[in-house]
C-alpha cells in the first residue's frame, strides 16, 4: 500500500496506523499523529485502517515560542 | 492572578526556540524564574531528535505550555492542539491561527471559531490574538478565560506598538488575565507592559536572540517583577508642566 508519511511516499505492508509506525521505524513514544488532516489518538491507532493514498503526520515536541 | 485555576508566582513565560544551545535554553529558563515554558510539535525526524528534547524539558520540572504555530487554518490548528494535548500531557494550548505571512499577524475570524471548538473539547485556550476589544469579548463567548494580545510582529522586537490599545483592553476586561504575547525586545518593554496592568508577558526571541540569553532572562524577569510592582505602587500622574519638588517656601532671596 502506498502511503505518504510527513510529506514523503511510502510503501507498507501493515494495514493499520500502529503497523505501518512499526514498519517505519517511528516507534517513539513521544509521538503523535494524524490521518489526513485528523487526529488519531494513541490508543485509537491499532484499529485505525489505512487505505491506499492515505496521508500519515507523525509529530514530535520541538522548540517553540 | 490565576490562568485557569493555576496561580503562578511568575509572570514571565518562556519561549524555548532558537536558543545557542540545549544547555544555554536549560540555564536560560533557571534564570528566567519562568514557571511556564512554550513548546511546539513539527514532524519527526530520523534522529528522534524531538523525544530528547521532551525529555530535557521534563527535567526542567516547568508547566508546559504547548503552541499551534505556523497554523493558518481551524482544521490545522484544532489538530495540531490535539496532538500536543496527547503528547504534553496538558489541557493548556497557546491557540495561533496566522493570517498573514510578513506580520504573523492572527488571523481572528478562525482564532475565535478555533478557541470554540477546543474550548467546547475541554481546552485551557490562551489565544495569540490583537488588542480589538470585539475579539476579545468574542474570544470570552468562545470559552477563553485568558486573552494574549500582541506587543508587536512575532520576532521582531519592536516593544509595544499600542500601549493605548493595550491600556483599553485592561480597562475593557479587568477580571481576564491578559498576557502580552510577542514583539518584547528589550527588558523595557516588558516592564512596560506589566505597568500597563497586563498579567504577564510571553517572550521567545528577545532572549534567545540576545548576545547573552542568560543574562538576558534574568533582566527580563526583573524587568517584569519591576513593571509589575510600579503597576501596584500606583505611578503619580503625569503633568504638562514642571513642578518643583523642592519646597520653593523659605528660599532664601539672595539677590
Amino acid at each position: 500500500m502506498k502511503i505518504t508519511v510527513n510529506a514523503k511516499p511510502h510503501e507498507v505492508s501493515a494495514s493499520t496506523l500502529d503497523g505501518a509506525l512499526i514498519e517505519l521505524g517511528l516507534i517513539s513514544p513521544a509521538l503523535a499523529t494524524a490521518l489526513n488532516g485528523a487526529f488519531v489518538s494513541r490508543a485509537k491507532r491499532v484499529e485505525t485502517v489505512l487505505t491506499d493514498g492515505d496521508r500519515i503526520e507523525v509529530l514530535a515536541p520541538m522548540q517553540g515560542g | 492572578m490565576e490562568f485557569y485555576g493555576t496561580a503562578l508566582a511568575s509572570r514571565l513565560f518562556l519561549g524555548t526556540a532558537q536558543y545557542p544551545s540545549p544547555k544555554v535554553l536549560c540555564e536560560a529558563i533557571e534564570a528566567s524564574g519562568t514557571e511556564v515554558i512554550t513548546v511546539s510539535l513539527r514532524r519527526e525526524t530520523s534522529d528522534g531528535a524531538g523525544t530528547g528534547f521532551w525529555q530535557m524539558l521534563r527535567q526542567t520540572g516547568r508547566r508546559i505550555l504547548p503552541n499551534t504555530a505556523g497554523c493558518h487554518t481551524v482544521q490545522e490548528a484544532v489538530t495540531t492542539a490535539q496532538m500536543a494535548r496527547e503528547l504534553f500531557e496538558t489541557d493548556w494550548i497557546k491557540l495561533e491561527v496566522i493570517g498573514h505571512a510578513d506580520s504573523l499577524q492572527p488571523d481572528v475570524f478562525a482564532l475565535v471559531e478555533a478557541a470554540r471548538i477546543l474550548s467546547d473539547d475541554g481546552f485551557k485556550v490562551f489565544p495569540y490574538t490583537t488588542e480589538d476589544l470585539v475579539v476579545g469579548e468574542h474570544l470570552l463567548q468562545a470559552g477563553c478565560e485568558v486573552l494574549m494580545p500582541w506587543g508587536a510582529p512575532i520576532g521582531s522586537g519592536q516593544g509595544l506598538r499600542n500601549s493605548d490599545g493595550l491600556r483599553a483592553m485592561r480597562a475593557h476586561f479587568p477580571n481576564t488575565p491578559l498576557v502580552v504575547d510577542a514583539g518584547i525586545g528589550r527588558p523595557s518593554d516588558a516592564a512596560a507592559a506589566m505597568e500597563l496592568g497586563l498579567d504577564a508577558v510571553l517572550l521567545n526571541t528577545a532572549v534567545a536572540k540576545a548576545g547573552d540569553p542568560i543574562a538576558m532572562a534574568r533582566a527580563m524577569a526583573q524587568a517584569v517583577i519591576a513593571g509589575q510592582t510600579g503597576y501596584q505602587a500606583e505611578p503619580m500622574p503625569r503633568r504638562d508642566m514642571a513642578v518643583p519638588s523642592t519646597p520653593v517656601l523659605g528660599l532664601a532671596e539672595l539677590i
